[in-house]
């Protein structure tokens, strides 16, 4: 006889993902499932339309990461006509992309990360960003709230929407930048960057120096040695933007380093059949299962992947960041999932960074943007580092530029292994003989929430924290629900 | 005065409106004072059974984003209809379908083939597609059913209000927000958060279209647009003339042409086509007797008709019907 606990985002109700926890008969954990429950087929509907316009119908992929989908969208299309876009436009792209990072770097922490930790011990109904705000200081809101805003404010400059992008083209951009909206954006990444050193300090004071959280982060809960993938510029530092992939294996040694565009050299999918979320792997390893350890073809993206496999921040208070965390850890690559949470802050650091340095270069308000296409569209690949880890969007059109194929890797979907070993892995820790509570079960949801996995999309910008309802079941019988 | 009793919702959506209502900032934060929200899935606490034990028509305003494409999203639907005096669709998903309602060009079973079976990165051999259970030892998994098609909300229920745009601009979201209590009240006032002239009538170019002549259009990435002359002037295909004003012309100021998110016209019975046979009358040099041949040359920018001109809407468009 086996139980079932469901962690249902009832209080989500379209939820786009749940936990299901299998227990035996004496309680303890058998299994541990993160299902998607959502799909909506934008493969399929991509195709048939205007090339040049995926960039403005593939953000409606997410709300909450609407930029990577533009960016890397016209970064396909710009490959599928073979434009190479003027200096100034990728800088713009860049800009307009740091800025992406950060909005979606300071939602994430701030509403749904931190609370786990400042308010561990609090009540569901209190761990959410109001409960945040009430334990640091009205202050610290504001500063989260106002510096949202800078970074929303400079993709709606750059993009035209402060969510939905419209501006890339293939080629380029659809408009340049003016002296006024330079001024502004160099004053909002000012802001950005104060605002990035004051996060990392409330990283340090309310986390690192809780010897409990500390042990908590460092706990083998919450632990898994896998492959690593991201993005790295020339010198190997992070890049968001542009430049190659690199897998690192558990014990930090490169695998593999390939171009976006061959990314089906490196990367397979497997499809299970009680999730709508596949499941990515290491090809040249092969699909070993729910598996960690250097058989396991499985590897983790999004922030702490991205530190794990570059060489340094390309940016000095990021960098100074960088070599912090890993000092904590005592050296590289960081396992522990929670410091997922962390290496967050360094990046916002370094596009915060990345924003000022771009706005003050010389050539930024150049007119010249755009270079119309002249090539015959085929095929073509874009990546970019989406914030939760590595984006691919694959197209294939016919001599008038009309999508035959489309073929989309988003971020979150290759944690999706890791997601789930990190489910079953902290509820067998935490959940013995039968007994539960809602506070463990989000300890269960805190190894989810530290991918900041972009199923719910939007329920990770809004405050909610562990709002489940737990069913237990017995012979397929409701037992007991709580809380 | 008593506060608003008030729910919210999400159906298939990408969480966008959402993050619209975030954007607006201050008024957000002061929504408790006026209000009492009793269910808001992706901010509050509250739980389905809590939903679900509000006496029936006990609240005054139920807003919902997203399109409907699941059996439980249609269930809460009518849920909420039973519970609200007012039913609101809150941006372009709700309101007609919106992007994810491309997918009705397309039969339920091909659009899973091609996530699932044909992929090129899959290693897929036995063909496996996710399923609505799957038994595994002792127990098994459940998933929602994917649905035919993809439904606007109007579809499924009775809609009072309608607050378009992919997502609604902030100024939409402040003159919404502002309604809130006369809605409650039941007092009558705007059904449709938008204008009912055409988005050209806010647009800031030169306006010099009526009437004119387009020679030749353009792909938006064949041309580069000038910044003060109407972009349908320039060649470029913008639904900005039939398609409702209120966003501000937000793509415009970039010069990106208009894809229609605010929804057709009130005149318009279908945006889409009125668009093509306007556009058809307009472009060319227009000498008196011009050859079709040469019309079709000029349409030679619109090879996809369904992804320029129904991009927003095609669930609720006259195409997308089932006959009979
Ligand atoms: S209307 Fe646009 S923003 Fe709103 S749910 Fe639909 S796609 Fe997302
Ligand atoms: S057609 Fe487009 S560019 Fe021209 S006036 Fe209308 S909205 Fe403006
Ligand atoms: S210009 Fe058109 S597509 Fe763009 S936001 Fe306005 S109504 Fe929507």
């Amino acid at each position: 006889m086996t139980r079932k606990i469901s962690i249902l985002p009832n209080t989500r109700l379209e939820g786009h993902g749940k936990v299901e926890i299998i227990l035996d008969d004496d309680g303890n954990v058998i299994d541990g499932f993160f299902q998607v429950i959502e799909f909506r087929g934008f493969e399929k509907f991509c195709e048939g339309r205007h090339v040049e316009e995926l960039p403005r119908i593939t953000p409606k992929i997410c709300g909450v990461c609407p930029g990577a989908h533009h960016t890397a969208s016209a970064k396909a299309c710009d490959a599928v006509f073979n434009a190479d876009p003027p200096d100034t436009a990728k800088k713009l792209r860049e800009m307009y992309y740091n800025a992406h990072m950060a909005h979606s770097h300071i939602l994430h922490f701030f509403a749904l990360g931190a609370p786990d930790f400042v308010l561990l011990k609090e009540d569901a109904a209190k761990r959410n960003i109001f409960g945040l705000v009430a334990a640091v200081g009205r202050d610290i809101g504001t500063a989260v709230v106002d510096n949202r805003g800078h970074a929303q404010r400079i993709q709606e400059i750059i993009g035209g929407h402060p969510i939905y992008p419209v501006s890339s083209l293939p080629g380029g951009l659809s408009k340049p930048l003016g002296e006024a909206e330079r001024e502004e954006i160099e004053k909002n990444a000012v802001s950005l960057i104060v605002f990035s050193r004051q996060s990392l300090e409330i990283f340090e004071n309310l986390v690192l120096k809780n010897r409990e959280l500390v042990e908590l982060i460092a706990s083998d809960l919450y632990r898994h040695e896998t492959n690593y993938a991201g993005m790295i510029d020339g010198e190997g530092k992070v890049n968001f933007y542009d430049g190659r992939i690199r897998v690192v294996g558990p014990d930090g040694g490169e695998v593999c380093s390939f171009e976006g565009a061959d990314y089906l050299e490196h990367i397979a999918e497997h499809v299970e059949p009680w999730s709508y979320l596949k499941v990515p792997y290491l090809k040249n390893v092969g699909w070993k299962g729910y598996i960690d350890g250097p058989e396991s073809g499985v590897y983790r993206v999004n922030s702490l992947a991205r530190l794990n496999v570059a060489d340094g921040m390309a940016t000095p208070l990021a960098q100074k960041a960088y070599e912090e965390i890993f000092k904590f850890f005592g050296g590289k690559p960081v396992h522990n999932t929670l410091a997922y949470h962390w290496a967050r802050l360094v990046e916002l650091m370094y596009a915060s960074e990345r924003i000022l340095e771009l706005a003050r270069d010389p050539r930024i308000t150049d007119a010249d943007v755009r270079n119309i296409p002249s090539g015959k569209p085929s095929e073509g690949v874009g990546v970019v580092e989406a914030p939760r880890g590595t984006l691919y969007h694959h197209y294939v059109t016919d001599r008038k530029g009309i999508v035959q194929k489309a073929n989309l890797i988003v971020a979150t979907v290759q944690n999706n292994a890791a997601i789930n070993m990190s489910v079953k892995k902290a509820a067998k820790g935490l959940i013995r003989n039968g007994m539960v509570d809602d506070k463990l079960l989000n300890m269960v949801e805190m190894a989810v929430r530290a991918y900041d996995p972009c199923l719910a999309c939007a329920s990770h910008t809004l405050p909610g924290g562990a709002s489940f309802e737990i069913n237990i079941y017995r012979s397929g019988k409701l037992y007991k629900r709580l809380p | 005065m008593s506060k608003i009793r008030m729910i919210l919702n999400w159906g298939a959506s990408c969480g966008g409106c959402d993050v619209s209502i975030l954007d607006v900032g201050r008024p957000v934060l002061d929504l408790p004072n006026d209000a009492e929200i009793l269910y808001w899935p992706v901010a509050l606490d509250f739980k389905r059974r809590d939903l679900e034990t509000l006496a029936d028509g006990s609240v005054d305003i139920g807003i919902i984003n997203g399109a409907v494409r699941t059996s439980e999203q249609e269930e809460e639907a009518k849920i909420f209809r039973a519970k609200c005096k007012s039913v609101v669709a809150y941006g372009s998903c709700a309101c007609f379908g919106g992007i994810p309602g491309l997918a009705n060009q397309f039969v339920r079973e091909d659009v899973m083939a091609r996530a699932y079976r044909e992929a090129p990165s899959n290693v897929n051999e036995e063909g496996a597609v996710p399923l609505t259970e799957s038994k595994m030892k002792g127990y098994s998994l459940l998933l929602p059913e994917f649905s035919e098609e993809v439904r606007p909300l109007e579809d499924i229920i009775k809609v009072d209000r309608f607050v378009p745009g992919c997502p609604p601009s902030t100024e939409t979201i402040i003159e919404f927000i502002g309604s809130l209590g006369p809605i409650a009240r039941g007092e009558a006032g705007k059904r449709i958060f938008a204008s009912d002239r055409s988005l050209c009538y806010d647009c800031p170019r030169e306006k010099n279209k009526a009437a004119k002549r387009v020679e030749k259009l353009y792909r938006p990435h064949e041309i580069i647009a000038g910044s003060d002359r109407c972009l349908l002037d320039q060649g470029i295909v913008c639904l900005g003339f039939a398609t409702r004003g209120g966003c501000g012309a937000r793509c415009i100021g970039v010069n990106m042409p208009c894809r229609g998110c605010y929804g057709r016209l009130p005149s318009m019975v279908d945006p889409g086509a009125e668009a093509i046979s306007a556009l058809a009358s307009i472009a060319g040099d227009w000498e008196d007797n011009m050859p079709p041949a040469k019309i079709f040359d000029v349409l030679d920018a619109v090879k996809d008709a369904v992804g320029t001109f129904y991009s927003f809407s095609l669930p609720s468009a006259i195409i997308n019907r089932k006959r009979g």
